[in-house]
């Protein structure tokens, strides 16, 4: 049997009375896109913390190339090949881009004080290497340009890419995005894409959490829908767009009629242009 | 990319003609230093090399705290206690050197001492960092104030019956002796120019010298240590912490490591403080002391040397300076005379002046008077300039392409 990337088994953290992620199983396998979507408020962004060791599950657990990442600090999560972006960019605001990239480095390469204080060959081979490393991924995202740019005086748009740089930078197997496009234009969003499909030709598997359902339609090969915690569906984006349930937790009860009017409509029309 | 190559070249040159004025300057300023004690003692103004050496003090203490505060951003009211750690280990480990070393080399016992006292204090620093890890802020703060607090007060209680109490190390008549090569120079650098310059090398020209030496190999460590990854995960560690984690900086390892850093060159001035003035006791490591360094740190300007050396002289120099010119009769020259009365009370405004400037200084300059050139960033935000993105729709294109 391949093993499975990440795999979920009944992840639930519980805050006071509130689930807010609730039994979820998910599996994720090397090479995909998948996406999490789901309201405002339903578990997302937890999952993608529980993921990647800010929270720890309160019951269930979720393993990672086989090993459970329950209880592990971010950072060894981090070095077993978990990296992530963060829904309000978080950004090092008063570095320079080519600066945050490197910080990305930091889990691949290991000098300490001694090395730093004397110089020594090896530390200044590493230095030599993380920065060559960072230009590579800003080159990567199409950043090179911003490299001495202060992270905190970037376009909105290149911020959002720029996470994106410093996250890979750290040569993870998974990377998580959490909403990448929001607060993009369609122009912005559209160089998003393309630069999602290259970190997935790049080896590296994608969980994207979005709510613009342009891009999740466009680049997702599976989804994964959560409402008040639980997973209320699973299954490619044909299939998620036509789900009932799906439509009922965004849209409320009765918008699933109209839907279906709508989408026969763009059927008889030709196709859908994102399917 | 070329095309940015290109216009950026003209300001490369500039800035390369610039920091060739900058280390000439630099070098100025150092050569400036190294006279200064010379024509202060020659001119008899023995005070202000003693001043201008505690100020030296104070420079390595802060540049040690800077690394905490600064850096990796945690603030720390306590570093004074390293201070005492490295001052007291001197006297402690000094002391018996001395005597097995015997009278020639015995001054030597510096040089033994000064590594000691450096690691140890790291080691403290070690010690007050595993229980603070989870703290930030002012919890922080209050706790590694405490822990200065603590550590006075051990010294006070004559701790496992070493520290001799509020008397003081050394007791009287076991004074360490001067150091290597001291009385050498004593005797070979005597010299006199016209009838008011008469130089003559004392201890006190000697340790400003020892001081300003250990500065220099301080600013050079520090500043190697803050370029580089270790320095880098200080600086994500104190802008955010869950973002450094999360791209595998390991917070435990940067925020010890910072302490003990830090911590080393508080021992390292301490040591040099104990053999400078022969003497120790607690009250010289109060909290006051501690907040002192602290506003150094901040005054001169949070991660930035310059910064430091500024702030230094300002907050040490200034009040010593007030103190030391009212009580050395130079007002008499210009006909202000002053009793003795009023000389101490000059001196008690020192403090006053101190506290105005520092109130002054957060209304109109938070950043510090020479701040590095991020934490300006940090307090004064750059207003988002729409970048012009520029030649970048070519390789657009082919990302669009491959899809």
């Amino acid at each position: 049997m391949t093993q499975h990337l990440v795999e979920a088994n009944d992840a639930t953290i519980q805050f006071g009375g509130l689930r807010a992620v609730d039994n979820v199983n998910m599996v994720i396998d090397k090479g995909e896109i998948v996406a999490l979507i789901g309201p405002n408020g339903a578990g997302k962004t937890t999952f993608f913390n529980l993921l990647t060791g800010i929270y720890s599950p309160t019951e269930g657990e979720i393993l990672f190339d086989g090993e459970s990442v329950s209880g592990v600090k971010p950072h060894i999560i981090a070095k077993r090949g978990i990296s992530r972006t963060f829904q309000n960019i978080r950004l090092f605001s008063s570095m320079t881009a080519l600066e945050n990239v490197m910080i990305g480095r930091h889990v691949r390469t290991k000098s300490g004080a001694f090395g730093a204080t004397f110089h020594t060959p090896a530390f200044k081979k590493e230095e030599i290497e993380i920065q060559a490393s960072a230009e590579y991924w800003l080159e990567f995202c199409n950043l090179s340009q911003f490299a001495n740019e202060v992270a905190s005086s970037l376009p909105y748009g290149v911020q959002r890419r720029l996470e994106i740089a410093r996250a890979l930078a750290t040569d993870p197997k998974l990377i998580c995005l959490d909403e990448p496009a929001a607060g993009m234009n369609p122009q912005e969003s559209a160089k998003l894409n393309s630069l999602i499909f290259k970190v997935r030709d790049a080896g590296v598997t994608v969980l994207l959490i979005e709510h613009d359902m342009k891009v999740v339609m466009n680049l997702a090969d599976r989804i994964y829908v959560l409402d008040f915690g639980k997973l209320i569906a699973q299954g490619n984006p044909a299939d998620i767009q036509a789900n009932p349930a799906v439509i009922e937790a965004y849209l409320g009860k009765g918008a699933e009629a109209m839907m279906k009017k709508n989408m026969d409509a763009k059927a008889a029309k030709g196709g859908h242009e994102n399917a | 990319m070329d095309d940015f190559a290109k216009p950026q070249k003209p300001m490369f040159q500039k800035s390369e003609k610039k920091s060739r004025v900058k280390s000439l300057l630099t070098l100025v300023l150092i050569a400036l230093v190294f006279i200064a004690p010379f024509v202060f003692q020659g001119f008899g103004q023995i005070f202000m090399v003693r001043v201008l050496a505690v100020v030296g003090l104070y420079i390595i203490l802060a540049l040690g705290l800077n690394i905490v505060v600064g850096y990796a951003g945690l603030l720390d009211f306590g570093h004074i206690a390293f201070y005492a750690v490295g001052a007291y280990v001197a006297m402690i480990v000094g002391t018996p050197v001395a005597k097995l070393l015997g009278s020639t080399f015995g001054g030597l016992s510096y040089f033994i001492a000064l590594p000691v006292g450096g690691l140890v204090a790291a080691f403290v620093g070690l010690l007050l960092g595993l229980p603070v890890l989870r703290l930030r802020g002012d919890y922080l703060a209050i706790v590694t104030l405490a822990f200065g607090e603590i550590v006075r007060i051990c010294l006070t209680n004559n701790i496992f019956g070493i520290t001799n109490g509020a008397s003081g190390l050394p007791a009287a008549g076991h004074a360490l002796p001067d150091p290597f090569g001291l009385a050498w120079l004593k005797l070979h650098t005597y010299f006199t120019i016209g009838d008011n310059f008469v130089f003559t090398f004392t201890s006190n020209v000697y340790w400003y010298i020892i001081i300003v030496v250990l500065i220099l190999v301080a600013i050079v460590v520090v500043r190697r240590q803050d370029d580089s990854r270790l320095g880098r995960s200080w600086a994500a560690l104190r802008e955010d912490d869950v973002a450094a984690s999360a791209m595998g900086v390991d917070l435990t390892k940067a925020k010890l490591y910072a302490f003990a850093l830090g911590a080393f060159w508080g021992g390292i001035a301490g040591v040099t403080f104990s053999y400078f003035q022969a003497f120790v006791s607690p009250e010289s490591f109060t909290f006051l002391e501690s907040s002192l360094v602290l506003a150094i740190v901040i005054i001169g300007g949070m991660g930035s040397i310059p910064g430091v050396l500024v702030g230094a002289l300002v907050i040490q120099g200034i009040p010593e300076f007030i103190r030391g010119i009212a009580s050395s009769g130079l007002l008499d020259s210009v006909g202000i005379h002053l009793t003795a009365e009023k000389i101490s009370e000059v001196s008690s405004y020192r403090m006053l002046i101190l506290g105005a400037l520092m109130v002054v200084m957060m209304a109109v300059r938070p950043e510090g008077i020479l701040p590095s050139k991020r934490l300006a960033r940090e307090l004064h935000p750059v207003k988002a300039e729409p970048v012009v993105e520029g030649p970048s729709e070519e390789l657009d294109d082919d990302m669009l392409e491959k899809q």
